[in-house]
């Protein structure tokens, strides 16, 4: 376990020292995630110029939800996105026998392979949101509820990377996957917004095969204290099986992989 | 000129063969433009009770069915190809041929067309029974222009892109800046929000910014919310917006090549 720690914070430095190598990206991505963030906001702003509340959701409890938006999109393009894209390339060009012949777990290497450490600013952005929707509702949120939000969070990200996960071990077999996380990405999208405005097959789809809702609204819910502490349990436990599944289904696809180089 | 001309149609044979040897893959980018079906379903949502403006929900429907669609047929990504092809080099082969680089994309881009309408005139139909009849312009003249601002629009997102794409001989950071373009496509065109629910000064603003010819203008004439005096006036904005845009990318080419070094190769 401590060899693993170590590891991880090897990877995290060298991630790091890339990132600063391009300093000037970091001022123009920052810059954009910036632009990004208020600009996300602006559809938020003309639905409710014209209501007050939307299926059941204020506009500051909409906004709790665009801040884990918000957050979730630092994770997921911070930490979990460029290491797995960077999978995807090893396995078409068959360098993927570099990362295996390592005295280490395959899927830990490859999942901390790249850091994306100026995604922070969206993280905090997400937090600055968070700020602004308690402050416009004038309480703090409780402590229960933001341990079961940090519980949430911690699930929301597990799912998200065992899909992630299950995508890359769709590139063992179709090769060809980086436009599905284009695809992910427009997907999430949705994400901003409350889940119970979506109904009928949209509703379907962001609850079973995306679970966007975990990501964003059971997340915000927890965080406003309407969340049922077993529920979050729940939550948490269908995380673990998740990512369970999605340990099976790579190392099947692992077994199965054979070279492109040679 | 006359030889140019004579290359066009292979051109365009070989970007259908392409377009339809990778169509899992197109598939996957066209159902990534699923945004309109995600911002029907929001306003829907919110219209539940009563109208918003002058759109109620099945205007709302009607809108976001019809932005798909406008979408779906004037999508271009040439942006990406020159990105690339810049960066690498690989620009210099397509220089070596006696066909002007710009037009080559345009009939790659254009040759995906029958297989994108493939997937759009589905979803057009099913919008005209779910909506009714009445939700489509009434008057034939603005009926028979669709095709007319739909190839405007596809030229504006095309040449805009073109000329974004031509700045990556001078900067590297081309695809951030059209990230930007982007971010400002989407809330001056009326792909998230119908220009008209807006405060009033974005919807001005919108009028004189190449944006809103690309989808807003195309889809609210053919849902019948223009009437026709206006539709032909910023019908004749849209394609000078094409005509200055074609100056430009083919300026901003010229100027380009000159910085043009291949390596490798």
């Amino acid at each position: 376990m401590g060899r693993y720690l170590r590891l991880l914070a090897v990877q995290f430095r060298a991630s790091a020292a890339v990132a600063m190598q391009y300093r000037v990206e970091f001022l123009v991505e920052g810059a954009l995630a910036l632009f990004w963030t208020g600009w996300s906001l602006v559809p938020l702003l003309v639905v409710y110029g014209s209501r007050e509340a939307v299926a059941g959701w204020s506009f500051d409890e909409a906004l709790v939800v665009m801040g884990w938006f918000t957050l979730m999109k630092g994770v997921l393009e911070g930490a979990v996105n460029p290491s797995l894209t960077t999978v995807v390339e090893h396995i078409r060009k068959g360098t993927l026998d570099f990362v295996l012949l390592k005295p280490a777990d395959a899927q830990f290497l490859v999942s901390t392979a790249k850091f994306e450490p100026w995604r922070i600013i969206d993280v905090l952005g997400g937090l600055v949101i968070f700020a602004v929707a308690f402050h416009r509702m004038g309480r703090l949120p409780e402590a229960g509820g933001i341990l079961a939000a940090c519980l949430l969070f911690a699930a929301a990200t597990v799912i998200l990377y065992s899909l992630w996960i299950i995508v890359v071990a769709a590139a063992f077999f179709v090769v060809k996957v980086d436009n599905l996380s284009f695809l992910f990405v427009s997907i999430y999208d949705a994400a901003r917004w409350p889940a119970s405005v979506f109904r009928g097959a949209l509703r379907v789809i962001f609850t079973f095969v995306v679970p966007l809702a975990v990501m964003t609204t059971f997340p915000a819910e927890a965080l406003l204290g309407r969340l049922a502490a077993p529920r979050a349990l729940v939550i948490a436990a269908g995380a673990v099986a998740f990512a369970g599944l999605a340990r099976a289904v790579w190392l099947r696809s692992i077994a199965r992989y054979t070279s492109a180089s040679s | 000129m006359p030889r140019t001309l004579r290359a066009i149609p292979t051109l365009l044979k070989v970007g259908f063969a392409e377009a339809v040897a990778y169509r899992a893959e197109m598939v996957v980018w066209l159902l990534s433009t699923n945004m309109p079906l995600v911002m029907l379903a929001l306003w829907t949502a919110v219209a539940r009770d009563a109208p918003v403006g002058r759109f109620g929900q099945r205007d709302f429907v009607a809108y976001y069915l019809a932005t798909l669609v406008v979408r779906l047929l004037t999508g271009a990504w040439v942006i990406w190809e020159l990105n690339y092809e810049i960066r690498q080099g690989t620009l210099a082969f397509r220089l070596l041929r006696p066909v002007h680089p710009l037009l080559a994309y345009a009939a790659e881009n254009l040759s995906a067309l029958p297989v994108r309408m493939l997937v759009s005139l589905p979803i057009a139909l099913g919008a005209l029974l779910v909506v009714g009849r009445d939700r489509l312009t009434g008057d034939p003249l603005l009926l028979a222009l669709f095709p007319v601002t739909v190839l405007g629009a596809w030229l504006i997102t095309f040449l805009a892109m073109a000329i974004i794409g031509a700045l990556a001989f001078w900067i590297d950071q081309a695809g951030s800046l059209f990230e930007i373009w982007l971010g400002l496509f989407g809330v001056f065109s009326g792909y998230l929000v119908p220009l008209e629910l807006f405060p009033h000064w974005v919807a001005t603003a919108a009028r004189f910014l190449p944006f809103r010819y690309m989808l807003a203008f195309p889809v609210e004439m053919i849902i019948g919310m223009t009437p026709r005096p206006a539709a032909l006036a910023e019908l004749a904005i849209q394609w000078t917006f094409v005509a200055a845009l074609a100056l430009g990318a083919r300026g901003a080419w010229a100027l380009g090549l000159r910085r043009f070094a291949a390596f490798g190769g």
